[in-house]
C-alpha cells in the first residue's frame, strides 16, 4: 500500500491555495488523477517523487517511510527512484533516443524492448528536436520505464498521441505494468483518455 | 617588435581562463540554484570588477598581497611566496578581474534550462554531480564556450589591475597592454601600433568566434 497524507501551500492568482491530500493507493494498481487546472496535480506527483517538499505530511510506500515531516525524514528522489513521465517531457536535448535510455539503464535487452514498444527503433540516433511531439512523448514514457520502477508517475502522458497510437500503447503498457508489478498514478485532464484502463480515481481540487 | 609581451599576455589569458573554468563552473552552478543572502553578497562581489575602476581593484590587491601586510605578509612568511610584481600575482588579479565574464554567462544559461531536466535525471537515480556533467553541462556548452572566450579576450585587455599589482617587469609582468603604454611614453609609436594592432586582431577574432559558436544567436557578449 502507498499511503499519502500531505499538505502543501500553492501560489495562486489572488492568494494562496492549500493542496491537502490523504489517500491510499493499493500496490500494483493504476489510478487516474484528475481535477481542474492549477489544482496541484503535477505538484502532487512531484511531492511523491521527492522533487518538491510539502509543508506537512507523510508518505509511506510498502511500509517504508519516504517522507515524514514530523521526524524530518525525506528520502531523496534518487533513493525513491520512481519512474516519472513529465508533462513537458523533460527530454535531454544533448542525447539521442537510445542515449536517453542508456543513461538510465545498462540493460540492452530491456532498452530494445522499450524501443520496440514505443515504435522508436528507427529513430534511435535522433535527438529530441528531430522527433515529432508524439515521438517525444513516447520517449518520455520509455525513459520513465527504463529504470523498471515499482512506482510510476505519469503527468498527462498521452496528450500528444493520436487515438490509434494511444490505444495501442496503453494496451502494451498495461501488460508491461502487470509484468513489473508496478503501481501507476496517471494525471489526465481527459476522462475518456484512460477509459477501460482503470477503475480507481482520485479527484484533486486544492482549497 | 619584442614578442615577449604578446606571449606573456597569451599565457596569462590562457591560465586565467583555465583557472576560471575550474572555479567558475561549480560556482555558477551553486549560484544558479535558489537565492540566499550569502549568494546575493557573493554575486555582488563577483560583479564589482565590472563597475569598479581597475586601479581601485589593483590598489586593494596590492595592499592585500604586499609582503608588508596581511595575507601577503603571511604568504611570504609561511610559504616564501610573493605575489606582487610576479606572474602568479598577475594570474590572481586576472582571475578576480575577469570572474564576472566567466560566471555571468554560465549562471544565466543554467537558470534558463528547464528545472525538469535536472529533476528527470534525479528520478533516474542520478546524483547532482552526474546530472551536472551528463545533462546540464552539455546543454550549456555554447555558453561555457562564450564565457571562456570572453574571459580570455577580457584578460588580454587588462591594464589597470595588471599595472598596479604586476608593475612593468620585462619578461615577467610586462604584458602587451602595458607594452603599448610604455612604448607611447617612450614616443615609440611604431611598437605601440604593432602591439595594439596585434591585440585588436586577437580580440576581434575572439569576439567574432563567440557569435559564430552561438550561431549568431548571441544578442550581447554578456548574455
Amino acid at each position: 500500500m502507498i499511503k499519502v497524507d500531505i499538505e502543501k501551500k500553492l501560489k495562486a492568482y489572488g492568494g494562496q491555495q492549500v493542496l491537502k491530500i490523504a489517500h491510499e493507493f493499493p500496490l500494483g494498481t493504476i489510478t487516474k488523477i484528475y481535477g481542474p487546472s492549477g489544482a496541484g496535480k503535477t505538484t502532487f506527483l512531484k511531492i511523491i517523487a521527492g522533487l518538491i517538499q510539502p509543508e506537512k505530511g507523510k508518505i509511506v510506500v510498502d511500509d517504508i517511510i519516504w517522507l515524514d515531516t514530523n521526524s524530518k525524514i525525506s528520502l531523496s528522489p534518487q533513493k525513491r527512484k520512481v519512474g516519472f513521465a513529465f508533462q513537458n517531457y523533460a527530454l535531454f536535448p544533448n542525447m539521442t533516443v537510445r542515449q536517453h535510455l542508456e543513461y538510465a539503464t545498462d540493460d540492452a535487452q530491456w532498452i530494445n524492448r522499450l524501443l520496440s514498444m514505443g515504435k522508436l527503433e528507427t529513430f534511435t540516433d535522433y535527438k529530441p528536436e528531430y522527433l515529432s511531439g508524439g515521438q517525444q512523448q513516447r520517449l518520455a514514457i520509455l525513459r520513465a520505464l527504463s529504470i523498471k520502477p515499482k512506482l510510476l508517475l505519469m503527468d498527462e502522458p498521452f496528450s500528444a498521441l493520436d487515438p490509434e497510437m494511444r490505444s495501442e500503447l496503453i494496451s502494451e503498457l498495461k501488460l508491461l505494468w502487470e509484468e513489473m508489478g508496478a503501481t501507476v498514478l496517471i494525471v489526465s485532464h481527459s476522462l475518456q483518455e484512460l477509459e477501460g484502463l482503470t477503475e480507481l480515481e482520485l479527484y484533486i481540487n486544492s482549497a | 617588435m619584442d614578442l615577449t609581451p604578446i606571449w606573456l599576455t597569451l599565457k596569462l589569458a590562457g591560465i586565467t581562463t583555465l583557472v576560471l573554468l575550474l572555479i567558475g563552473l561549480p560556482l555558477a552552478y551553486w549560484l544558479s540554484k535558489g537565492r540566499s543572502f550569502i549568494k546575493l553578497i557573493l554575486e555582488a562581489i563577483i560583479t564589482m570588477p565590472l563597475v569598479l575602476p581597475p586601479s581601485v581593484l589593483g590598489f586593494y590587491l596590492l595592499m592585500a598581497f604586499s609582503p608588508q601586510h596581511g595575507i601577503g605578509g603571511w604568504l611570504q612568511k609561511v610559504f616564501n611566496v610573493q605575489l606582487v610584481f610576479s606572474f602568479p600575482g598577475l594570474v590572481l588579479a586576472s582571475v578576480i578581474y575577469s570572474m564576472p565574464f566567466m560566471i555571468g554567462p554560465i549562471k544565466s544559461a543554467l537558470q534558463q534550462l528547464p528545472v525538469s531536466l535536472a529533476q528527470a535525471s534525479y528520478t533516474l537515480g542520478k546524483s547532482e554531480r552526474q546530472t551536472f556533467i551528463h545533462v546540464l553541462l552539455p546543454n550549456i556548452r555554447a555558453s561555457v564556450l562564450t564565457a571562456a572566450i570572453l574571459t580570455f579576450a577580457h584578460t588580454l585587455g587588462e591594464f589597470g589591475v595588471v599595472l598596479m599589482i604586476g608593475g612593468n617587469i620585462p619578461g615577467v609582468t610586462r604584458v602587451a597592454s602595458i607594452a603599448v603604454y610604455d612604448s607611447v611614453e617612450n614616443m615609440d609609436y611604431h611598437s605601440a601600433n604593432a602591439y595594439s594592432l596585434t591585440l585588436f586582431c586577437i580580440t576581434f577574432i575572439m569576439v567574432i568566434s563567440v557569435f559564430v559558436f552561438n550561431k549568431y544567436k548571441a544578442k550581447s557578449p554578456l548574455e
